[in-house]
């Protein structure tokens, strides 16, 4: 434990994050075994299957994230683009 | 004919008393204008109210439904709110020009024709980028100028769409149509211009991020509702909007995970969030449009809220760069939980304003069996989540520590902010309060057991997908290029050249006209001589002596006689 991790706020201390983790997992976990209890009625079937809009909304990010990221590889310009690229030199 | 004057006049006197007054009495004037719009506006029944003869034409000025009255309503609430956030920071010329742009979005609600919406419209996009112009920068100046062409342009091809309407129908009423001729895709394009659609989208996160931090709360709300309030009344059920606004939808989250500005992930956004208002007038179905309308009203909430958030941010410490940022929760607690309520809300969490509105869009999409609209906007709310949801909190409040401490909202900006989380909560608990003011009075049912598990799953899936691939969301200085490329580069290119050719032609024609006369000259010369008396005078100057001279005239006398005679 260093000094810093004790004087910083409580909310960002390493112990504090991996409390939150597990905390988090556990709230992820319910979610999805909830649908034991109360079934989640799709509109097309597939949506109703067990844990599916877990595994979607991850993967939809998943893939989001990777699209965003090839785009970003053409499309990312240095901040100062517009203003480099219109000035008379 | 009655004497029924639009609400939208009183934020307009309004806005020019804010000009003309100071101190309490200007606080006044802001706050009250758009209480006793919101008054008006509750005053105007359904039908036509007012109408006058202009040149051939109808002119409705006034026109009430339980549509127009909550478009109205949610902008009137967001001059308030708006007023009171910004009242005590902005410029008085912001203050004003907030008002009369208020007053456009108002005044297009209760347009009963196309000529009375046109003016109103017209006057949104004029004060609008004053509002722009006064982030006071020169960086807001120029998007200030390209705002202005964009929405000058768009309104020049909505008026031809409305005077085509004119001439084909010969009457300028709001009614519902379809795009199938030139004048209807005239007018779909002009309002479509102003939801930011494809291929201009661009100009929204150019402009709206160079207002001032108060500017851009203003700037959130009107210009795109009020074009998906003008859908809602001309296209109902066109279904070129579904893939518009799934576009948008995309879009929107793609452009806001590349982005490093704050202001600019949240414009990003506001394409993203009108793109399901956009989708859902493509659905066209009552329920669709009652979700557009809802969701409208809702995303005023909370987009000005997040906005709000980030222009606290942006006027404590002058950055909005996600790399200059973080760890400002520390010191700003209010708006780190005004900012995460209003990314709550837009992510549609259960319990919030988004929840009881956007679910209303996917509903809508599953009963007319549309399996991909309804996975794809399924797909949306989680990356919204991921874009807006978590990215603009995380990057802002949390992330690393910038060292920054600076204070929290001053009291005005903290009152606004309360206010607007309370309503985005009201309306995630309290839905059929709400539901009751939407334009066709369904059976909704907002929250059951399965909804609210599978949109808990989908979003906090998300959450975790977002931790998991944050070494992938480093923020970089960078910008993302798009479509505006082509008229901010591509067409200063071409003018660039054009002009660098035209310069060169002109300096060659210079050239070559100083050489012809070069020439000429010295022709002129061989022939003339340089001067009269000079020793070097050409052949038709020299001195004749009189003897010579009487000479050749006696020869051409005596040639002439020859020539009569014969």
């Amino acid at each position: 434990m260093t000094k810093d991790s004790k004087t910083d706020h409580w909310l960002v201390r390493p112990a504090t994050i991996r409390w939150l983790w597990r905390i988090f997992i556990v709230v992820l976990a319910l979610t999805v075994l909830a649908q034991f209890v109360l079934p989640v009625k799709g509109y097309f079937g597939v949506d109703g299957w067990f844990g599916f809009g877990a595994v979607y909304g991850f993967l939809a990010c998943l893939g989001m994230v990777l699209v965003a990221k090839a785009l970003g590889v053409v499309l990312k310009r240095d901040e100062n683009y517009y203003q480099d690229q219109t000035s008379d030199d | 004919m009655t004497d029924f004057l639009p609400p939208a006049l009183i934020l307009l006197v309004g806005a020019l008393l804010t000009l003309f007054t100071r101190g309490h009495l200007r606080t006044a004037v802001i706050l009250a204008a758009p209480l006793a719009t919101l008054w008006a506006i509750w005053q105007v029944p359904d039908g036509v109210v007012a109408t006058y003869t202009f040149i051939d034409y109808q002119i409705e000025p006034v026109e009430g439904s339980a549509l127009r009255r909550l478009f109205a309503t949610i902008f009137a609430i967001m001059a308030f709110g708006g007023g009171l956030f910004a009242f005590r920071q902005a410029r008085t010329a912001e203050l004003a020009s907030a008002q009369a742009y208020a007053a456009g979005a108002v005044g297009v609600c209760f347009s009963g024709d196309l000529i009375t919406m046109f003016v109103w419209w017209e006057l949104m996009a004029l004060f609008s980028t004053l509002v722009v112009w006064c982030g006071g920068t020169s960086s807001s100046k120029a998007a200030g100028i390209r705002y202005a062409i964009m929405h000058l342009l768009g309104g020049i091809i909505l008026k031809v769409g409305i005077d085509g309407i004119a001439v084909q129908t010969g009457s300028v009423d709001i009614r519902p149509m379809l795009a199938t001729d030139f004048a209807t895709w005239m007018i779909l394009i002009g309002v479509l211009i102003n939801t930011a659609a494809p291929p201009v989208s661009a100009w929204l996160a150019d402009a709206y991020p160079e207002a001032s931090p108060t500017g851009s709360v203003f700037l959130s709300a009107f210009t795109t509702k009020t074009a998906v309030l003008a859908l809602i009344l001309l296209f109902p059920g066109e279904p070129v909007l579904i893939g518009v606004g799934l576009y948008m939808v995309l879009y929107g989250i793609l452009y806001a995970l590349l982005e490093n500005d704050a202001r600019r992930i949240l414009a990003y956004s506001i394409v993203n969030q009108v793109g399901f208002m956009v989708c859902a007038i493509g659905i066209g179905t009552q329920l669709a449009l009652n979700g557009a309308a809802a969701h409208a009203f809702a995303h005023i909430i909370y987009k000005a809220l997040l906005f709000m958030s980030a222009g606290v941010v942006v006027y404590r410490v002058g950055k909005s760069k996600c790399t200059d940022l973080g760890g400002l929760f520390r010191t700003m607690p209010l708006t780190t939980i005004c900012g995460i309520i209003g990314a709550l809300a837009i992510s549609g969490f259960p319990l919030t304003s988004g929840f009881t509105t956007k679910t209303m869009i996917s509903q809508a999409a599953a009963n007319e069996n549309l399996v991909f609209v309804y996975m794809l906007l399924a797909a949306a709310s989680a990356g919204v989540f991921l874009h807006a949801g978590i990215k603009f909190p995380w990057f802002v409040f949390f992330q690393k520590d910038s060292g920054l401490r600076p204070k929290d909202a001053p009291w005005n900006m903290a009152a606004a902010m309360v206010l607007f989380s309370a309503l985005c909560i009201l309306i995630g608990v309290f839905p059929d309060a709400f539901y009751k003011f939407l334009p066709y009075s369904l059976e909704y049912k907002a929250y059951s057991a399965s909804k609210v598990i599978f949109y808990l799953q989908l979003l906090l899936f998300s959450g975790l997908a977002f931790f998991l691939l944050l070494p992938l969301m480093r923020r970089t200085l960078t910008i993302s290029l798009d479509t505006d490329w082509l008229w901010r580069v591509a067409l200063h290119r071409v003018v660039t050249f054009a002009s660098a050719q035209l310069l060169a032609a002109g300096t060659k024609l210079g050239q070559l006209t100083d050489q012809s006369f070069a020439a000429l000259r010295l022709r002129a010369e061989s022939r003339f001589g340089e001067r009269l008396e000079s020793a070097r005078a050409g052949v038709f100057a020299r001195a004749w002596t009189i003897g010579t001279t009487a000479l050749w005239i006696a020869v051409l006398l005596t040639a002439y006689v020859l020539f009569y005679l014969v």
